[in-house]
Order: C-alpha cells, then sequence, then structure tokens
C-alpha cells in the first residue's frame, strides 16, 4: 500500500509561490481550465484558491501532481474525479467531495455533506470534521478517514476500499455492501442489511495504523476500532433472505 | 355424450390464459420473480397506428431517386464545444459490455459507423473495441458507475446521463452471477459470479436542481466540449424531459416501454411505464413550451424497427431515433438459424429473453467465450450497417413522398391514425376524421 505522510510530502517542502485564483474575480472555467492545462507539475506546484464562497465543482478533473489550497468552504463535488493532486479544502465541504476521485489526496479540513468520496476508486479523503449521510456511498476503491462522525447509509452499496471512522455511525451503515472494509471507533446506531461485525485481524491493524499515519492522525491507535463487512448472504439470490431485500 | 346432454366447447379463460397461468405456476415451483431481457411484449398503441397521408394536390412530392432528402442531424447545439455531427438520424442504443459479448459490442461499433452514426456504452464502462471502432462513442453516466473515469470521460464523444430507461422507469441495472466473468468483474470492481443489481438512483445527487450542478461538474472535467445527454424513461415525458432541460442538457434521450433491457423483472417491463407513442407528443411540448425545440435535440427509442418508424417519430417532433433491440437483431440475436440450440433452451427463435443466463445462441447476451466466438464483429457490423441503411432510405422515401427535402420536416400534419386510442396519444387525426381525441369536441 501506498504510504505518504502529507506533512512529509515532497510538495510541501519546495517553497514554490502558488499560482493563485481569487473566484470572486476569475471564473471556476479559468479555474477548472489552467488545472487541466497544466503542463509541468514540478514547476508550478502549488495552486491557490481564495474567496471560493461555496462554488460547486471547485478543482474538478484535476489530473497532475500538484497541491490545491482552497481558502474557505465549498459547495458541490469539489476535487470531483481526482487524479493525482493533493486538495486541502480549509472550510467546510458541500455534497460529493471527491466523488469519482482515483488517486491523490483530498483534505477537508471542515465538515462534509452528504456523499463524501461516492464511487471513489482510489487515493485518500480525509474528513477532519464530520461526514454527512452516505459517505462512501458506492465506493471503490478509495480510502477514507473521517475524525468525527458519519451519518446514516453510510458506505451503501460499498464495493472496495477502505473507510475509518474516528467517532460515530449512523442508521444502516454497510446496506448491501460488498468487499469494503470499514472501521468504526466509536458506535454504530444500526447496521444495513448484509453488514456484519467481522474480526479485527493484524492485517486490518496494518491497513489502520497506515491509513491513520497518511491521514496524519497520531492521537488514537488502530486496536480500537471495530472492523465491518458482508456476510455476503445477498450476493446470489435466494428467497429466503427475500426480508432483507 | 347423448342428445339430451350435449357437451359445450371447453372454453378456456380470458384472464387466466396460458401464459398466466404458466407464470403462476413458475412462481410456486420457484418462489422468485421472472427476469428476463427485452422491453415490453405486450400488444401497445405503437407506430403501425399511424399513416402518413402523402403528397396530392395541396402538397407536392419530390421525387424519389433524384431530389435531395436530407438525413443529417447535428445533436448537442446548445453548449458543447464539439457537437456530434451524424449522417442519418438512427443512433444506437446503450447496452452494456458484460450484457453483451466483446465481439457483439465491436460489431456495434463498427456498424454505428460505417453508417455514419454513433453507438453508445452501457452500464458497465468503456471498452478498447468499443472505442476503437466508434468513430461517435457516447459514454453513459449511470447510478452505478461502473467503470467510470475522468480517462473514458474525455476521450467520449458525448456523455449520457442515465436516469431511466423505458423497460424499467425508477428500476436499476441487473447482471446476474452467470455474466459476471473475470473481465466483466474487473471492470464493474465486482466479485466474480455475484449477482449484480446497480443502484436505481444516482448515489450524489438527487433531483433536477442537484442534477444541474451534477452536469456543470462534468462540464467542467470535460471543459464544456462533450454534448451532455440526459436520458428519461417513459415515466412523465412533458416534466422529465421540462427538468433536464432545465438542468442544463444538450440532448434528451426518451425511452418508452418497449425499448429493451439486459434483466430486470418481468413485472416491471410489462407494468411500468408509458408505450413510446404516448410519450413523444408531451416531451415536444415541454421542449415547445421552453422555446428549446431543435434547441435541445430530442432522440426517441423504445420499438422502433424500420424507416416508417423513424419518418413517424421524427414527424412527431423527435430529432434522431435509437435502436437497442433492433441492432441486436441485425447482428444475429433470435436468429432461425440457432432454432434448434433455442428448442433446448425451451424457447424458439424471436421469443428468447433469457439473456440474463448467458447462454445466447446467438453469442451477443453472453459472456461465454464460445457462444461469443458465432459473432464475427466485422460481418455482424455490415449487417447493422446494411440495416440501418435500409432503414433510412426507408425513411426518405417516406418523407419524399410527403414533399420533404429533410427527414426534420415531416410533422404531425403528415400523419392520420388508425385508432382513437394511438390519435389520443400522437395528437393526431383519426383516419378519415378531422377529430383528435383530447383537443376539442368531435
Amino acid at each position: 500500500m501506498h504510504s505518504t505522510n502529507l506533512a512529509t510530502s515532497p510538495l510541501h517542502q519546495v517553497n514554490y509561490a502558488p499560482k493563485v485564483f481569487d473566484l470572486s474575480k476569475n471564473t471556476l472555467r479559468e479555474f477548472n481550465q489552467a488545472l487541466h492545462e497544466v503542463k509541468d507539475a514540478s514547476t508550478e506546484p502549488n495552486w491557490e484558491v481564495i474567496n471560493p464562497k461555496g462554488s460547486h465543482a471547485v478543482a474538478v478533473g484535476a489530473e497532475h501532481p500538484i497541491s490545491i489550497d482552497v481558502q474557505g468552504s465549498v459547495g458541490y463535488y469539489c476535487g470531483g474525479m481526482n487524479q493525482l493532486s493533493t486538495i486541502t479544502v480549509h472550510g467546510s465541504a458541500g455534497p460529493g467531495v471527491g466523488e469519482n476521485m482515483m488517486s491523490g489526496t483530498i483534505v477537508v479540513k471542515g465538515d462534509a455533506s452528504q456523499y463524501a468520496g461516492a464511487t471513489g476508486r482510489g487515493g485518500l479523503l480525509v474528513i477532519e470534521g464530520n461526514a454527512s449521510s452516505r459517505c462512501g456511498i458506492s465506493m471503490k476503491g478509495i480510502n477514507i478517514v473521517v475524525r468525527g462522525n458519519i451519518g446514516h447509509m453510510s458506505a451503501f452499496m460499498a464495493q472496495s476500499g477502505n473507510l475509518v471512522v474516528l467517532g460515530d455511525a449512523g442508521d444502516a451503515l454497510g446496506d448491501s455492501i460488498y468487499e469494503a472494509r470499514l472501521f468504526v471507533r466509536g458506535s454504530v446506531k444500526s447496521l444495513g442489511a448484509d453488514c456484519i461485525k467481522k474480526e479485527l485481524r493484524p492485517e486490518h491493524i496494518a491497513i489502520l495504523q497506515d491509513l491513520l499515519d497518511r491521514a496524519g492522525i497520531t492521537d488514537v491507535k488502530p486496536e480500537e476500532f471495530s472492523r465491518y463487512g458482508s456476510a455476503r448472504t445477498l450476493y446470489n439470490f435466494n428467497i429466503d433472505n427475500a426480508d432483507a431485500y | 355424450m347423448s342428445y339430451h346432454n350435449p357437451p359445450t366447447t371447453p372454453r378456456k379463460s380470458a384472464t387466466f390464459d396460458e401464459y398466466a397461468m404458466s407464470e403462476i405456476r413458475r412462481a410456486a415451483a420457484t418462489g422468485i420473480y421472472d427476469i428476463r431481457g427485452s422491453g415490453a411484449k405486450r400488444k401497445v398503441p405503437h407506430f403501425d397506428d399511424l399513416l402518413f397521408l402523402g403528397a396530392s394536390i395541396s402538397r407536392y412530392p419530390l421525387e424519389g431517386y433524384r431530389e435531395k432528402c436530407d438525413t443529417s442531424v447535428v445533436l448537442g447545439t446548445r453548449f458543447a464545444k464539439k457537437p456530434i455531427e451524424l449522417k442519418i438520424p438512427i443512433t444506437v442504443a446503450g447496452m452494456s459490455f458484460g450484457s453483451l459479448s466483446g465481439p457483439a459490442k465491436e460489431a456495434l461499433g463498427r456498424g454505428a459507423t460505417l453508417s455514419g452514426t454513433s453507438t453508445t456504452t452501457g452500464d458497465g464502462g468503456m471498452t478498447e473495441e468499443e472505442r476503437g471502432h466508434s468513430k461517435h462513442l457516447v459514454y453513459q453516466y449511470l447510478p452505478s458507475r461502473y467503470g467510470m473515469n475522468p480517462r473514458d470521460l474525455r476521450r467520449a464523444d458525448a456523455i449520457e446521463i442515465v436516469v431511466g430507461q423505458g423497460a424499467k422507469p425508477g428500476g436499476g441495472g441487473m447482471l446476474l452471477g452467470q455474466k459476471i466473468s473475470d473481465r466483466v468483474a474487473e471492470m464493474r470492481t465486482l466479485p466474480k459470479g455475484i449477482d449484480q443489481r446497480s443502484a436505481c438512483r444516482h448515489p450524489d445527487w438527487t433531483g433536477p436542481d442537484d442534477l444541474e450542478i451534477k452536469i456543470l461538474e462534468i462540464r467542467e472535467i470535460t471543459d464544456w466540449q462533450k454534448p451532455i445527454y440526459v436520458k428519461i424513461g417513459g415515466a412523465r415525458p412533458y416534466y422529465d424531459t421540462a427538468l433536464a432541460v432545465k438542468a442544463g442538457a444538450d440532448v434528451v434521450v426518451l425511452d418508452g416501454m418497449q425499448g429493451g433491457t439486459a434483466a430486470t423483472q418481468e413485472v416491471f417491463i410489462e407494468h411500468v411505464g408509458q408505450p413510446t407513442l404516448a410519450c413523444i407528443r408531451p416531451a415536444v411540448k415541454a421542449l415547445q413550451d421552453l422555446g428549446m425545440h431543435r434547441k435541445v435535440q430530442l432522440i426517441v427509442s423504445g420499438g422502433i424497427r424500420n424507416g416508417a418508424d423513424v419518418a413517424k417519430a421524427l414527424a412527431l417532433g423527435a430529432d434522431a431515433v435509437s435502436v437497442g433491440t433492433a441492432a441486436l437483431i441485425a447482428l444475429g440475436d433470435n436468429d432461425p438459424r440457432w432454432e434448434d440450440e433455442y428448442q433446448k433452451l425451451g424457447t424458439t427463435a424471436g421469443a428468447y429473453d433469457d439473456w440474463h443466463e448467458g447462454k445466447d445462441p446467438a453469442g451477443i447476451t453472453t459472456q461465454d467465450v464460445e457462444l461469443m466466438k458465432r459473432v464475427d464483429p466485422i460481418a455482424a457490423g455490415r449487417r447493422l450497417a446494411n440495416y440501418l441503411k435500409v432503414m433510412t432510405l426507408e425513411a426518405q422515401t417516406i418523407a419524399r413522398a410527403c414533399g420533404k427535402n429533410h427527414l426534420h420536416n415531416l410533422e404531425p400534419e403528415d400523419l392520420c391514425a388508425l385508432s382513437i386510442e394511438a390519435a389520443a396519444m400522437a395528437g393526431v387525426p383519426l383516419a378519415g376524421t378531422s377529430w383528435v381525441p383530447g383537443k376539442g369536441p368531435f
């Protein structure tokens, strides 16, 4: 597994002046277009967005190993389909932050609304506050670390990847889950259909330790978590399970 | 029997007909609802219930084969920097790799490209065969997001956000374990051999206001270059079309209940959604009310079989049509040449619809490596191209007879209906009258 501590990332050690986009003056289109036209990430590694004022679709489709700092809160789909970039939201994020992200890292310093990391295929999404409902819905390989709590129906139909929650989980966690791993340190209000508590084995502790390290979390031990995953009873239709559908 | 006790002829129930009784027996034996592919099989008012009037003294025709009758269509002119320019107004509908074999998908791409039209991915992502052999490829954006990635999004020629489909408005995809091969499983990030039941709602948006933001996101990712279609099932065509336009769609794809699916419940296919004929006029009315007819293009699908159907759909206001089931038949689906094998499966050519079982003798709706060899992508692609060409010629024949030099010049005034139902649905007069049911007194 890839292991990079954000605090020691090479991008954070190089002192390039950031390219600044002020969304009260520049349009969203100008900013995203510029992101897509990066020629050499090594010469323009630092980007900054100021006055996002809840704009939707900020820094979507980024595909270069650059660092993007968003100074404020964003609306829907910040960092959607991200590849390679490290995006830090110094505020809260609206619905669908990091949706379908492929790689790279997204850090939300505040809270995240619904569908955080939906269908994400790779990379690391860190939410330092709470995440709302349906966090990690349909996740397909992404790693999500939430410092606070997550809302109901999180990890619905989660296919693959890891969801780590330091706080509590709401109702119906992991409903109709496939092969994703869910780690919750606090309480789980209820488990969804076909989601069960599972043994936390040494390999899971290693995964947790790596993710906590990469998320810059040092005050929590992996052994404090419980693991949840699929009972695999709904993988093939069985009439005797009809009540669960 | 004696003269004093004559027998009555044995009478079977019209309500409990043979199919209904066989389904009761099947349900009682298995405890599972019936799953099948294809679209609605029940008889509903359709394009066959409409006729073109043709030209006479009041209107004069164009010379067949001599005077030009244009068939081109441009899709995505509202916002996209790169609209799709097609030679014919007949596209190939979305069908997934997974439900269809790789050679079948390649054949669809080849046939569409030979014809100057587009083909469409499905609920399984984009394959190299399909991309490589399709000049115009529409990439579906579905609730499952299987195989979704920004690279494919950017190398697509258009993006189709699938909200619903005619066979199952309000339902999600289904692909049973028999067809989840290693390759399909990898593309969908699923364990091999499980029954895959896709979500029916998108995971990260709900409702028209969210859809508007979702479309914004996709446009931003693709730098506003690609046309964005929104596909809806034939549920509430007036409002759904209006909301798709409001959300920013370039193109609305409207799929009636005869539109096919790879697999879903029989009860869903036959009992949810409206016939294609009933959907077109409300959708066109929505576009007209918003001043967006011909600005946001309308593609109609669900039961298109021949050039007459194409011409009728266009006359009712569509900009193009899309074919799925018909395209598969052109490739070789349900061909009588495989009758012996259909019989072994307990069915007959023309009725085979257990596409989810992956045993298709024609090698189309299967992931069986031996069966799929029966599809030669080059020959099958040629058959599809031939079929699309014939449909185009047929539609041109009708348009010229109505005096039109472009298929888009066909109009409702060129039509009459053979039944009151069809007249009401299509908003054209009942044949021999000036009566349009629902549009004033007879």
